[in-house]
């Protein structure tokens, strides 16, 4: 019994990592096709790559617009759970559902809808239009999260600041932010992780500034190359590592 | 069923520190035992070890003779009643109570009236349809009561199963537990921290501190005649004068720990001088009395007095006490 | 103003921008879909109408219909396969794998995660195509004499997909297992159950609702999914995402896109409804 749980085990990681493994080793492929046989190493992939404009521009809307649709989205959700949470308003119930709702859509609809809106009102597409969608996206999220975090404790400390004279911006702003921090935070990073990997809201949302997943999805249309590999396990390098130093402060903070 | 339990010579370490100290003793078969101490003795390990949750470092645990070495817990005689009830909440009553019959391949009519009647036993007959969910905590642990004995064990264990109750449904459940073990008669072996719990239903108290036995006996002499001051002070509140060699009629040979329960006091007995009242409370059932000792000013006694006496502050009286323990530290 | 006046409207106030954004970008462009869903396409102009011309073509011409139909059959096949790898990998990491290792057991599960979806898929065209590190081995060891065509096919998509959703679902219902309390089986051990048993009667029923809401979301995610197909899949079998994306390339055909984009919407929308039973969690 114990053979057969390690030898699933190992099965299902080899699967899981398979990929990645044959992504990154052919990265370095000194050739032309990032299939087998392995011709050698080489870093003219990474150094393509890195000296590549409209790669190294793609990868700088994808950040701006990560950052930004999340903090919009974040702000908006944060206020919009903070006044569900704080007064019974009349169809509360259907209030947080209308707000959850776009979590439950596909990206391929949410894109489309935007679509014929901005067509039919002549909005040029940009990264703003993306930005646009990925907030729609996003919102739900951060509402959920900060609707989850807030509680009596936190609650509690609003009504002795508004007791003590402050006005809702100062509770919103020098009380419920602070508490709530980690709920914010998580909900920041989380929004970014999406956004930043998001693909279809950015291809169909863009025309001349593109995103990172979708300058990735021209570069397949061109066939396969070692250069793709050398994108994909740079992005993936840098989100590990991401992932990691989360981890490490993490930790850190809970010890 | 039942059976007696032997424990010989167990200890049980966690990496350095040793939760049970060479433990031993026999429980008679039918016997309705209390392992009583409070949070770290080593009870709830015991509990454990008995059960088959725990494996004993040192020492064996024998059931109706047999020795359980390597025994899971599926395959022990016991079974176990957890302070969480841990009722299955997809099943419904019938089905938890009947749960262990299933595991031994009992047939489904047998175990439906065989579910009907513990259910009936724990006092919730006719309801066997219902979930978990639907009772409230006192009809959840009789369901956690009724599922452990319905395949008839040997010994029946309980961690704390009234940790969860309020006060009076604790009461009233103790005299219940005590009723059904005598209707059935499986060994019961209950653990708890609260003494008055344990000096209600047991038939002997098992004192536990620090991993090991610091007393064993009926409710009356580990209550009466402690045999350690840690369990004279846990049995409830009592006062401790150091001694020396003697005292009044008292001959104590080397020093040791003279200790006398508040309600001992009165006008009848053994003769400890004279004493100042310093305080006076108010207790409903009692008068409580703080006294200095005239001959002893740096002790202070507590004296529970009838509930018609009522002292006055700066009032000398004449203590005396009816029955006693002296005990080595 | 009363004080609960006052309160009402601050409250107002502050979920009003987040209201408002959710109506202007997320339900008035879906309305407006929904509206040209009904229009027709005359040569390259759009002609408003209220006519059902674009539903009537998806249930009448059969590729389009059989896109909903390879979509279903894909994300059946892909849920059930997902789930019955990923149940046990969870189990073995929740049960097996010591404590102070989980973590980093569950996080190494998931780390292909963090390549880009598009990468991840373009990487399983490496090892699936003709010259891929799979025919490539097979042949060089022997196994096979002729390259296997397995890219451009729906065997394909499904790996892709398999691959993502055993990760997602690894970490869903291991969360689900590590929530239940342990008592439940020591009590079940305790009233003499084996480990199948335990398993059969207590932790499978216990951590079904969980499980149900993974799969769901498994079929929500790749029914709406247009990378992996378009990716792996080829040009053969169409699925229903692709299909609307095509509507949205060369012929520019909005309406008839936006009519599939509701149809997609209502299967999932019905698969809810249908499932909405046991997504509802079992009160303890």
């Amino acid at each position: 019994m114990k053979r057969l749980v390690w030898v699933y085990l190992c099965a299902a990681y080899a699967f899981i990592f398979l990929p990645v493994i044959v992504l990154v080793v052919f990265s370095f492929q000194d050739g032309r096709l990032p299939v087998p046989p392995f011709q050698g190493v080489s870093l003219q992939w990474y150094a393509k790559v890195l000296g590549d404009r409209d790669l190294m521009a793609a990868l700088f809307n994808s950040a701006l617009m990560a950052a930004v649709s999340s903090a919009v989205a974040l702000t908006l959700g944060f206020l919009a759970a903070h006044g569900l949470a704080r007064s019974v308003l009349p169809g509360s119930v259907w209030l947080r559902g209308l707000l959850i709702a776009p979590m439950t859509v596909s990206y391929l609809i949410i894109a489309l809808g935007l679509l014929t809106v901005f067509n039919q009102t002549g909005v040029r597409l940009s990264l703003w239009t993306a930005g646009v969608g990925h907030v729609v996206i996003n919102l739900p999220l951060c509402f959920a999260i900060c609707y989850a975090a807030m509680g009596d404790h936190q609650k509690a400390a609003e009504r002795a600041a508004r007791d003590l004279g402050a006005s809702e911006v100062q509770v919103l702003w020098l009380v419920s932010a602070p508490m709530l921090a980690p709920a914010l935070l998580a909900a920041f990073f989380l929004s970014v992780t999406f956004s930043w990997d998001e693909f279809i809201i950015a291809f169909l949302l863009t025309r001349f500034e593109v995103t990172l997943p979708v300058e990735i999805w021209s570069m397949l249309r061109s066939g396969l190359s070692p250069a793709t590999n050398a994108v994909g396990s740079l992005v993936f390098l840098v989100s590990v590592v991401a992932v990691v130093l989360a981890e490490v402060f993490v930790f850190r903070r809970r010890a | 069923m039942t059976a007696a339990v032997s424990i010989e010579g167990v200890s049980q370490r966690y990496g350095a520190a040793l939760a049970l100290d060479d433990v031993s003793l026999e429980i008679a078969a039918g016997e309705f035992v209390v392992l009583l101490g409070p949070s770290g003795c080593g009870k709830t390990t015991l509990l454990n070890i008995i059960g088959g949750f725990a494996e004993a470092s040192v020492g064996r645990v024998l059931i109706g003779g047999r020795d359980m070495a390597g025994v899971g817990p599926k395959d022990r005689p016991t079974t176990t009643v957890f302070q969480d009830y841990a009722l299955f909440p997809h099943m419904t009553l019938a089905q938890n109570v009947g749960f262990g019959l299933r595991m031994r391949g009992v047939s489904a009519d047998v175990r439906a009236s065989r579910a009907a009647e513990m259910l009936a036993l724990v006092g919730l007959e006719g309801r066997g349809g219902r979930r978990p969910h639907e009772l409230s905590g006192g009809q959840r642990q009789r369901v956690a009561l009724a599922r452990a004995l319905a395949v008839e064990p040997d010994v029946l264990l309980l961690d704390e199963p009234l940790g969860a109750l309020d006060l009076k449904l604790r009461r009233a459940m103790q005299d219940e537990l005590k009723a059904i073990q005598r209707r059935v008669g499986t060994t019961f072996v209950h653990v708890t921290h609260d003494q008055e719990e344990a000096m209600a239903i047991a038939d002997r108290i098992v004192v536990m501190n620090a991993g090991r036995i610091e007393d064993l006996g009926p409710p009356r002499q580990v209550y009466l005649s402690p045999r350690s001051l840690f369990s004279a002070g846990f049995m409830g509140e009592i006062n401790k004068m150091p001694l020396d060699g003697s005292f009044g009629p008292l001959d104590v040979a080397g020093p040791g720990v003279l200790c006398i329960r508040p309600e001992a006091f009165g006008d009848q007995g053994l003769s400890l001088g004279m004493a100042r009242v310093a305080d006076v409370a108010f207790f409903g059932s009692y008068v409580r009395v703080h006294v200095v000792p005239v001959a002893a000013p740096d002790l202070r006694l507590v004296v529970h007095l009838p509930q018609g006496v009522q002292p006055e502050v700066g009032a000398e009286m004449d203590l005396k006490a009816t029955s006693w323990v002296v005990l080595k530290t | 103003m009363t004080q609960a006046a006052t309160e009402r409207r601050v409250g107002w106030g502050l979920v009003a921008p987040a209201l408002i954004w959710t109506v202007a970008f997320f339900v008035v462009p879906f309305a407006a879909m929904l509206a040209l869903s009904f229009a027709r396409m005359e040569g390259r102009a759009v002609v408003a109408a209220f006519d059902l011309g674009n539903y009537v073509r998806f249930f009448t011409e059969w590729p389009l219909f059989k896109a909903l139909l390879n979509s279903l059959e894909i994300t059946a096949v892909v849920t059930v396969v997902s789930v019955a790898l990923a149940y046990p990998l969870a189990a073995i990491i929740a049960f097996r794998v010591p404590v102070r290792w989980q973590r980093l057991a569950l996080l190494l599960a998931v780390l292909p995660f963090w390549t880009s979806y598009v990468v991840r898929s373009y990487s399983w065209l490496l090892v699936l195509g003709q010259n891929g590190v799979l025919n490539k081995t097979l042949l060089g060891v022997g196994l096979i004499a002729e390259p296997l065509e397995i890219a451009a096919t729906r065997t394909a998509t499904v790996i892709g997909f398999v691959h993502f959703f055993v990760m997602l679902l690894t970490l869903t219902i291991y969360a689900n297992l590590v929530q239940l309390s342990p008592n439940y089986a020591r009590a079940a051990r305790d009233l003499g159950a084996g480990p199948v048993q335990v398993f059969r009667f207590v932790i499978l029923p216990l951590t079904l609702p969980g499980v149900v809401t993974g799969a769901f979301v498994t079929f929500v995610l790749c029914m709406g999914d247009y990378i992996t197909p378009q990716i792996l899949g080829g040009n053969n079998e169409l699925t229903l995402p692709q299909l609307i994306m095509l509507q949205l390339g060369r012929s520019g055909n909005f309406p008839l896109a936006s009519a599939l984009s509701v149809i997609l919407m209502a299967v999932i929308t019905l698969a809810y409804v249908l499932s909405a039973r046991w997504l509802r969690l079992d009160r303890v």
